[in-house]
């Protein structure tokens, strides 16, 4: 707890450095505006103001200075404009509205879900062959490495294509599938080390047991990789929100919070674009929060808590 | 029908051989750690050109490896200049923005505590972040250009290698401190000989982190605008055309490109952090 207020001055820092570059990057729109409704601007000829810099403008017309936190479409919105937006769209609106951000984030979440219970189960069952055959360790464990050096975003656009073509609709299943690609590395990784964490000792208490190896992985290898289970699916549901987000931003999506972001660039609202980066952000944070807990849960029952 | 069959012949085949290397005496030679992936690799090819021919699946929906790689010949100028666009001026320039600018932040964050305890946790929470999001703003504030690319590239690398290279550098022991002390070391000279050095093995997990998000980043910045060259350009169109076998020559491209990124700083790593546990062999 001791981090909490280093936390919210760096916070409050960030919000004023926000708040204050609102001025040069929306000056010059402020300006035109205020031209148009008769004003008078410093310098007059728009010419010369394209050639000038944010700050020199700023500092010649300061009556104008608060006309950059009211403009429609400014080149950065203000964090109070943000805050507005996001409020109306996801408070003030019926969640089931289209213009809801809550609609949107649960389409986003879904398939986010979806994606990760694929991958994990994917990850795991990997882990699981890579731990027990040597010869999957020998011949697919490169290959999960280089599949992560592919950028997934170049196949993202393929998947969709191939996933309509074999007579699927929709786009939960392509976004499923990406997610599902992005988060299944980090959960392999970290369940084969957590499955291979017990060490030669306790490996050969169970084999003076008489242990069948079925039990040595149910009772000795499974419960000690719980808590790389948990940091890895914490990792992986990141990436599975990433690949989400990937899977809506280039593909002309119409749902979900990506499609938010690209409808706002289409359609020149930059404050939508910024709201739905900050549900993104929430949406982000909540089931990582909900996984810490679990395995806190978890962890204290299993008699490790920490 | 035939083919199939073949297909999964050569796959019993290849699977044969590879347990057959991994229980003989020759597994651990590296030779025979390269051959066993390589096999698989190819394996998993044949399949898929014999599968693809055996069933005529159609080419707009997945195109044989001999096509992929018929086409992949026949335009290497179209591919290179898309390369050079996208993850040479893109992606590499973001990557050493993004890298430096991050390295000198976590070094000027590290001498205030207070800083570091308030921006480690914020820090934390952005790198996990869908950072793409931001792609559309960068490119309506820096234009079409490589440079709107570079500047998401920046954007995307900032926080895993701040959070890494901030953590890295609390990794010195409080004896080894001391001794630099009793050394009468200044704080400089601590940070040099002690403190970074200290530090590579997590900066390294960042930057090797940060190569796949910069290419991610520079493909992703150009479905938003681009010139008509570069990756994401080019496999946006091709998609449209139904030309999926030039949309697979771009992937080949870019995971060509992704796993000599990522080997380049992987041999950095070896080069620089020889000395930690993780680097030996044997």
């Amino acid at each position: 707890m001791r981090s909490v207020l280093p936390v919210f001055v760096v916070l409050a820092a960030i919000v004023a450095l926000w708040t204050g570059a609102c001025i040069p990057m929306n000056i010059k729109l402020a300006l035109s505006q205020a031209e148009r409704a008769g004003m008078a601007v410093v310098p007059q000829e728009a010419v010369r103001r394209q050639e000038m810099s944010g700050f020199g403008l700023a500092i010649r017309n300061p009556s104008i200075i608060p006309a950059v936190y009211a403009l429609e479409r400014p080149r950065l919105p203000s964090p109070a404009q943000v805050a507005r937006n996001f409020r109306e769209n996801v408070f003030d609106r019926k969640v089931t509205s289209k213009r809801s951000l809550v609609f949107h984030g649960w389409i986003t979440l879904s398939a986010t879900l979806n994606g990760f219970l694929l991958g994990a189960a994917i990850g795991i069952m990997l882990a699981v062959g890579v731990v027990y055959s040597r010869t999957m360790e020998r011949s697919v464990m490169p290959w999960a490495i280089i599949s992560q050096t592919i950028p997934i975003v170049a196949l993202a656009p393929m998947i969709i294509v191939v996933v309509a073509a074999l007579g699927i609709e929709g786009r939960a299943v392509p976004k499923a599938i990406i997610s599902a690609y992005l988060c299944f590395f980090p959960i392999l990784v970290g369940v084969t080390a957590g499955l291979r964490s017990p060490d030669q000792m306790k490996l050969d208490l169970l084999k003076t047991y008489s242990a069948s190896p079925a039990q040595a992985f149910w009772k000795l290898r499974v419960p000690s990789s719980v808590p790389y289970l948990f940091t890895s699916l914490k990792v992986g549901i990141a990436a599975a929100l990433v690949g989400t987000i990937v899977g809506e931003l280039p593909t002309g999506a119409v749902q979900g919070l990506g499609a938010r972001i690209l409808i706002g660039d289409q359609f020149g609202t930059p404050v939508q674009i910024w709201s739905a980066l900050f549900a993104t952000a929430i949406l982000a944070g909540v089931p990582i929060a909900i996984l810490g807990l679990l395995q806190r849960v978890v962890l204290g029952r299993m008699g490790g808590g920490r | 029908m035939i083919l199939v069959v073949m297909a999964l012949l050569v796959w019993i085949l290849g699977w044969w051989i590879n347990v057959r290397l991994s229980a003989s005496r020759v597994c651990d030679t590296p030779l025979a750690r390269f051959a066993a992936p390589a096999i698989f690799g190819l394996t998993v090819l044949v399949m898929w050109e014999l599968i693809v021919r055996g069933l005529g699946v159609s080419p707009v929906i997945l195109p044989a490896p001999s096509a992929i790689a018929a086409r992949f010949v026949v335009s290497t100028d179209i591919l290179w200049r898309d390369f050079v666009q996208t993850a040479l001026k893109g992606a590499v320039t973001g990557y050493l923005i993004g890298c430096a600018t991050a390295f000198a932040t976590a070094i000027a964050v590290d001498r205030v505590p207070f800083l570091r305890r308030g921006l480690l946790p914020i820090g934390n929470f952005v790198a996990a972040l869908p950072i793409v999001g931001i792609a559309p703003i960068l490119v309506s504030w820096f234009g079409f250009g490589w440079q709107s690319k570079a500047a998401v590239v920046v954007a995307m690398v900032f926080f895993p290698i701040l959070v890494n290279t901030v953590t890295g550098l609390g990794q010195s022991s409080a004896m080894q401190r001391d001794l630099m002390r009793t050394y009468s070391a200044g704080y400089w000279q601590t940070l040099i000989k002690l403190r970074v050095p200290a530090a590579m093995p997590f900066v390294f997990n960042g930057l090797k982190i940060s190569t796949t998000l910069a290419l991610i980043g520079a493909i992703v910045a150009e479905y938003f605008g681009s010139p008509i060259y570069g990756m994401g350009f080019r496999i946006t169109t091709s998609v449209g055309q139904l030309a999926l076998d030039m949309v697979w020559a771009e992937i080949a491209v870019a995971a060509l490109a992704g796993s000599a990124f990522y080997g380049l700083v992987a041999l950095f790593q070896h080069r620089v952090t020889f000395w930690h546990p993780g680097q030996r062999s044997g």
